[in-house]
């Protein structure tokens, strides 16, 4: 039987089938669904760790046992992680680790679109790169019986597209390897596992051997494939790109690679010799197009495919035909006639950080800021945050601009989430090394943007169990924070009043910002009620930005169907012209 | 059997193109063809844009669709079908919910929406055929807007040579049980749409 899934549930429906025991991740979109489908498996242990690293030494931890493990993260949770995948490379494992790597091309919803076959080439590990569904499953009992052979861990690399598409699995279960109840004994192995210098520089030339058998193996593997065709053009190529290659040169010579490191150098050698054109179509860097130069060889690759942004059938049947390399020109199409405005995310109808930004706002607040629903407090009209780098920079960042003084007012944000990600070290330097700036965390008790996974402070496990919360505040003043307040983001006067206080201060502060996620929890209030009468429509409302909120002729209208009834537009209406139907 | 239908179902976070597309894929392959689906999907909860590309054919590789290529192009919501110009050529078949969601940059009066009549000329004369849809007004009619999706799909299914029994057991897997009785109503009605 087949069934469609996005190739996300086939990375767990394949570390199912593989016998996984434990499966641990720190959300990111577009790695996400993967440990969140392996919590639905009964045989698997899945969990929100409270960052990427994390996630990775727990996995290494199940893996040092002897147990079967996964780990997943976009690609900038494997910078987070990136100390653990050095290690262990070093260390390896005893049971099989597949780390699964969501990469982000086009960057649909990330920061930046690094390469992460960087981060294999760098650590001296395998990687893998399957082109749909079907292939993320089988890739994953591959990648964990090569990480027990060769005692690595193994990555396999996905992107947004692979991870988000839905292709046929087959749902075949008969060669399930089925996990052991048996208690692991940990096998206790100083040199191996224990990283000084003495015995890292016996561990280094382990790996150095690994990688080569590694390499004689890519020769032979049947995931690295070539698919004859006519001669005239060799494709080199990998993943979601390949199917597109496949669809724009019907007919080509096409070596799709299951293993994107290490490379099968004698494969190459000898695909190069057979075609007549050599071209590598890959997504961002030019990582196999370096490594077929070095080689010595002759190929079209970043001359014309961009390193830049995702790729599509469209774009790669436009620039082949721009370099003659295909005859069957792109689609003629005209350009449209008619401006069509943007839609951009924002923060929803009756969002607690709306608030909080419109105070920031008001009171001319240079904002460093974090990643997470709030990053939409830097959009128009707000524009109330004034950096954004990565998760838990906000902190740092402020308590740097803080500490070389700086005209004006200034303070941090982010989330919930992200402090327990991310938030607790910069924190820690504020309050230990004198630092006075104001922080505050947007506690809207889950994790939002990445579509409402539960976190530390949510008192709920992945697999539904509740869990003792991890106060906020218990956690700051435990730091030593002396000045903590707790403000509720709807009462704007009280929110202007408290952050007025504890930024002009030369204290340092902690302000909780605390309202559940109205989205998550799906709270509605009556609509506010416009009086026309009263609206002279100054547009002081607009500015808040909240999407019911619609500019008319002579007064603002509010779509009942959208709006959740926060009233904050009532709060900051100068002329009493939006009343919360209570008040009528 | 066709060679291949290219689908693009196009509208706003929270209306539906997510399990509307997840059925046209599911009547793809119950139907027997080779099918393929991807979606962009990122901040819609925030009211960005959704879409979905769906992909019947006899062998399927690209989840994308190519520019100039696509069979069918729904659209849940003006503005974002207008975005889809590009994949349409001469033969292609547009469905329009007639309904419209301001962008925030429109409802804070920084940018204008385009006029229906804009619209519906864009995407004419780039097409075979044109409809507007009322899938809003006839989902309230049968209770709830959300139906609208269905309704849309059910336009869809009257061109295509697939027993409606397909469609509605597609249905029933995928709408929560609750819910099957007035889906396949919605559906019907779309279905009838056909003049
Ligand atoms: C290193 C890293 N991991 C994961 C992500 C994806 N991500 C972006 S924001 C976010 C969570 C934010 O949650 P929270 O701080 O609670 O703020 P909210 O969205 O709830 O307002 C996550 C997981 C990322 N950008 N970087």
């Amino acid at each position: 039987m087949k069934k469609l899934l996005s190739g996300n549930e086939a990375f767990a429906f394949g570390a199912y089938l593989a016998g996984v025991q434990l499966a641990a991740a720190y959300p990111g979109t577009p790695s996400t669904e993967v440990v969140k489908t392996c919590a639905a498996y009964d045989t698997i242990y899945a969990e929100w760790s409270p960052n990427e690293k994390v996630a990775m030494d727990v996995a290494i931890g199940a893996a040092y046992t002897g147990r079967r493990a996964l780990c997943a993260m976009k690609h900038v949770g494997m910078n987070v992680a990136a100390e653990s995948l050095f290690y262990s490379s070093y260390t390896g494992l005893k049971g099989g680790l597949v780390i699964i790597n969501a990469d982000d091309p086009g960057m649909h919803s990330s920061q930046n679109e690094q390469d992460n076959r960087n981060y294999a080439k760098f650590a001296k590990v395998p990687m893998l790169e399957p082109s749909d569904s079907e292939e993320a499953k089988n890739y994953v009992r591959i990648a964990l019986e090569m990480s027990e052979q060769f005692d690595t861990p193994v990555m396999i690399r996905t992107t947004t597209r692979l991870s988000h598409s839905r292709t046929l699995v087959d749902m075949d279960e008969s060669n399930r390897v089925i996990p052991t109840d048996e208690i692991p004994a940990y096998e206790r192995n100083i040199p191996k596992y224990v990283m000084v210098p003495a015995n890292a520089r016996r561990r280094h030339p382990v790996v150095e051997e690994r990688l080569q058998k590694l390499a004689a193996l890519a020769e032979t593997l049947d995931i690295n494939k070539i698919e004859p065709g006519n001669d005239e053009i060799g494709i080199i190529t990998s993943g979601v790109v390949y199917q597109y290659a496949r669809e724009v040169f019907p007919t080509a010579t096409i070596l799709k690679l299951g293993m994107v490191w290490p490379l099968p150098k004698q494969m190459i050698l000898d695909f190069a010799k057979r075609v007549k054109k050599l071209v590598v179509i890959e997504e961002l860097d030019p990582f196999i197009e370096e490594y077929v130069k070095v080689l010595g060889l002759n190929c079209i690759g970043k001359d014309v495919y961009p390193i830049m942004g995702e790729f599509s059938p469209s774009l790669i049947r436009e620039v082949s035909y721009k370099a003659s390399l295909i005859s069957e020109a792109p689609a003629n199409v005209s350009a449209v006639n008619i401006e069509l405005p943007m839609r951009p995310p924002m923060l929803c109808p009756g969002c607690g950080h709306r608030g909080l930004f419109h105070a920031l706002k008001r009171l001319d607040v240079s904002v460093f800021g974090d990643i997470g629903c709030y990053t939409l407090g830097a959009a128009p009209p707000l524009a109330a945050m004034h950096t954004c780098g990565c998760m838990g920079a906000g902190f740092g960042v402020v308590h740097g601009v803080d500490k070389v003084g700086v005209k004006g007012r200034t303070a941090a944000v982010l989330g919930d989430s992200t402090f327990f990600h991310s938030g607790i070290h910069p924190m820690i330097d504020v309050l230990y090394n004198k630092g006075v700036s104001t922080l505050i965390i947007t506690d809207n008790r889950i994790t939002a943007m990445t579509g409402h996974q539960d976190n530390p402070g949510t008192g709920m496990t992945l697999l539904g169990e509740p869990a003792e919360r991890i106060d906020i505040e218990t956690v700051v003043r435990g730091l030593g924070a002396k000045r903590v307040e707790v403000v509720n983001p709807y009462e704007i006067d009280n929110v202007m009043n408290v952050l007025k206080e504890c930024i002009d201060s030369d204290e340092p502060s902690v302000v909780i910002v605390r309202y559940p996620c109205v989205l998550n929890v799906k709270e509605k209030h009556p609509v506010p009620v416009v009086d026309k009468e009263a609206c002279t429509n100054c547009g002081t409302c607009l500015k808040i930005g909240c999407p019911p909120l619609t500019k008319n002729e002579e007064y603002v209208a509010i779509d009942s169907i959208l709006c959740n009834g926060c009233g904050l537009c009532a709060e900051v209406c100068p002329f009493n012209a939006i009343k919360k139907p209570e008040e009528q | 059997m066709r060679n291949k239908i290219d689908f693009i179902v196009a509208g706003v976070g929270g209306q539906g193109t997510i399990l509307a597309s997840d059925i046209l894929v599911e009547v793809g392959y119950k139907a027997g063809y080779d099918v393929k689906k991807s979606e962009v999907h990122g901040m819609s909860q925030r009211g960005g844009g959704v879409e979905s590309q769906v992909r019947w054919g006899k062998k399927v590789y690209s989840p994308l669709i190519e520019k100039g290529k696509a069979e069918f192009v729904l659209g849940f919501e003006m503005l974002e079908a207008a975005r889809w110009t590009e994949y349409l050529n001469p033969s292609s078949v547009v469905y329009v919910n007639k309904h419209k969601m301001f962008p925030p940059t429109v409802s804070t009066g920084q940018a204008v929406y385009p006029a229906e009549s804009a619209i519906e000329e864009e995407l004419k004369f780039r097409a075979q055929h044109f409809e507007w849809i009322d899938a809003i007004g006839l989902a309230q009619q049968l209770g709830n807007p959300a139906l609208a999706g269905v309704i849309m799909l059910g336009r869809l299914s009257a061109d295509l040579e697939i027993a409606p029994e397909i469609w509605l057991n597609v249905i029933s897997d995928l709408v929560p049980a609750r819910f099957v009785e007035l889906n396949k109503k919605a559906f019907i009605t779309g279905r009838e749409l056909k003049g």
